[in-house]
């Protein structure tokens, strides 16, 4: 994927007065009836910086995301954008954000390049400014040679690229997705996780939601935990990670496992802790060492035929389940589902 | 500057995208000359007639275009979550919404012409008070918008939007003296009659067309202009409560 600028010739400016804060939430609470989707939720984004919010479905983040760009105005707390107060008027930071929301919403009758052009014209851009920009961005998503055809047809990848694109047309300040990369495929996933480093290295503030903990971990300076409605825990990628360095993890693959191996294993290795659930897999958690010799003997000769055990590097997944006591597939195969109208 | 061109843009995108659809077609265009044409045949009489009946014919050209398009225009990009990407945008909501009814306002007015172009073929328009009859078309287009809009607001779903609209504008073809005048409705129904819009569009219309018109010209224009303003501000209302939650 080619570089994407954000040049500052057009981009807005901070407003003179900025802190190096560029979003901050406080005490933010959103009711929908009885139910309370957010509550009490408090963090702030360091301009620059890549923040993300992490949880399940039905956690908070989408609602969150709206209070803090506008579309949803909170019961309680308060939000700043860029230094500007938008508790009372939501809009007064609409030309610093770019949004990205989680569906493609952009206009089916509209041509990939129209589209583009549009959502430029919704930010003052002049005729030929938004031209040069549209087909700058199609170029870095490679995306050139789909901008005559109708965004409707697009494949869902094209899709996702072409929305974020129209995110960041105007070339934002501060960047907001709600899951960015949900649903793509692995090439298309990456590219935006590409998109997304560039952006940072450039210095946009990027705030994002995502159900994925590998791209967190990857993508995030500090991420913030929301498990209904509340926000559990707020910490650097690298201190999340502490939590978890003094743990050893050991993932056994087996072509046929013989029944009742977790009771087995749990009475034969009692300072370890089993997981069985994935068939064909046995995971394995220690706070020492783990010697994998007698435990693949043991396997072997309860019938087990091991392929192979493999150390594994603590993960924010492992922190996640430690935190929220989410396990993270559950939490990805749930969203899948849902995105999938299942 | 900046927000007239995302006016612009927005005013120019719908009409590129949205004229053409079959429901602006069928209930824009298709349904009121059909309506014209079943009166027209029914009243047995010759093409002079055309100008008692061409009032109602453009009153109802206007109505049906504007509230057809504004369910295309607002419900569609609503339920598709596209009109969030206009809610995200730096332009104030009352400007949104006069671009977004803008589109539709011109629709309406264009409606109002093609009876007139096709009157003009047959019979002799030449005493119609033109200068008269141009801002009443574009009073009962702006107050018609207006009303499409809070309809489109209100609701989830474009068939719904056609649906509710059918509500008020199937009564308001018989309540707002389109094609006969609301003195020969039962007494019971004229104070209904004079709480909706178009019936001061289409006594200014009579008016200009051949000078029958109930209610002086002032009235008409003061009650439109209230209409308008009343709609406009029960719809911006309607926005930021349900669709800024």
């Amino acid at each position: 994927m080619n570089r994407v600028r954000r040049g500052s010739a057009s981009a807005a400016p901070y407003p003179k007065n900025m802190t190096a804060t560029a979003i901050s939430a406080e005490g933010l609470a959103k009711h929908f009836g009885e139910v309370a989707a957010v509550e009490s939720v408090t963090f702030s984004v360091l301009r620059g910086e890549v923040f993300g919010l992490l949880g399940p479905n039905g956690a908070g983040k989408t609602t969150t995301i709206n209070m803090l760009t506008g579309l949803a105005r909170p019961d309680a707390g308060t939000i700043r954008i860029a230094g500007l107060d938008c508790t009372a008027r939501p809009r007064a930071a609409q030309h610093l954000i770019g949004v990205v929301p989680d569906d493609n919403n952009l206009y089916p009758e509209l041509t990939g390049f129209d589209n583009l052009r549009f959502c430029a014209a919704l930010y003052g851009m002049r005729k030929a400014e938004r031209q040069g920009r549209a087909r700058e961005l199609l170029d870095a998503f490679g995306l050139a040679e789909a901008a005559g055809g109708k965004f409707g047809g697009y494949s869902r990848g094209m899709k996702r690229k072409l929305t974020l694109a129209a995110g960041i047309i105007h070339q934002p300040e501060i960047l907001f997705l709600d899951e960015p990369t949900t649903g793509l495929d692995v090439a298309s996933a990456r590219q935006i996780r590409q998109l997304l480093a560039d952006l940072h290295r450039a210095g946009t503030t990027i705030f994002l939601t995502t159900h994925y903990l590998e791209e967190a971990e990857r993508l995030c300076d500090r991420i913030a935990f929301l498990v209904a409605g509340r926000i559990v825990r707020t910490d650097t990628v690298e201190n999340l990670l502490q939590l978890v360095r003094g743990r050893y993890v050991v993932q056994v693959t087996c072509t046929r496992t013989p029944p009742s191996l977790a009771e087995k294993l749990t009475a034969a290795f009692p300072d370890f802790g089993f997981d069985t659930a994935k068939p064909g897999l046995i995971r394995v958690e220690a706070t020492g060492p783990v010697h994998v010799g007698p435990l693949v003997r043991f396997l072997e000769e309860a019938g087990a035929e091991v392929v192979e055990a493999v150390r594994l590097r603590p993960s924010l997944e492992d922190v996640f389940v430690q935190i929220t006591g989410i396990e993270a597939e559950a939490m990805r195969k749930e969203k899948e589902r849902v995105r999938s109208g299942e | 500057m900046k927000r007239w061109i995302a006016f612009w843009n927005i005013l120019v995108k719908d009409m590129r995208t949205y004229y053409l659809k079959p429901p602006n077609i069928s209930w824009g265009l298709i349904f009121p000359l059909a309506w014209t044409g079943m009166f027209f045949v029914k009243s047995g009489a010759g093409p002079e007639s055309l100008l008692a009946l061409l009032p109602g014919v453009v009153a109802l050209s206007v109505l049906f275009g504007t509230t057809s398009l504004l369910a295309v225009t607002v419900t569609f990009e609503k339920r598709n979550r596209s009109f969030e990407r206009l809610l995200l945008a730096p332009l104030s909501l009352e400007l949104l919404l006069l671009a977004k009814t803008g589109g539709a306002i011109i629709f309406g007015v264009a409606n109002a012409f093609v009876p007139v172009i096709m009157a003009a073929c047959l019979a002799d328009l030449s005493h119609i008070a033109w200068s008269t009859f141009v801002p009443a078309v574009l009073l009962i287009a702006v107050a018609s918008t207006f009303l499409g809009l809070v309809i489109a607001v209100a609701v989830s779903e474009v068939f719904e939007a056609q649906t509710f609209s059918n509500f008020f504008r199937f009564p308001m073809v018989f309540l707002c003296g389109l094609f006969f005048p609301v003195e020969s409705l039962p007494l019971f129904l004229r104070p209904l009659s004079y709480v909706l819009p178009l019936t001061y569009g289409a006594d200014l219309l009579h008016g200009a067309v051949d000078s029958t018109n109930a209610l002086p010209p002032v009235l008409d224009v003061s009650a439109l202009a209230l209409f308008c303003l009343g709609l406009f501000v029960a719809s911006l209302g309607n926005v930021k409560r349900k669709w800024i939650l």
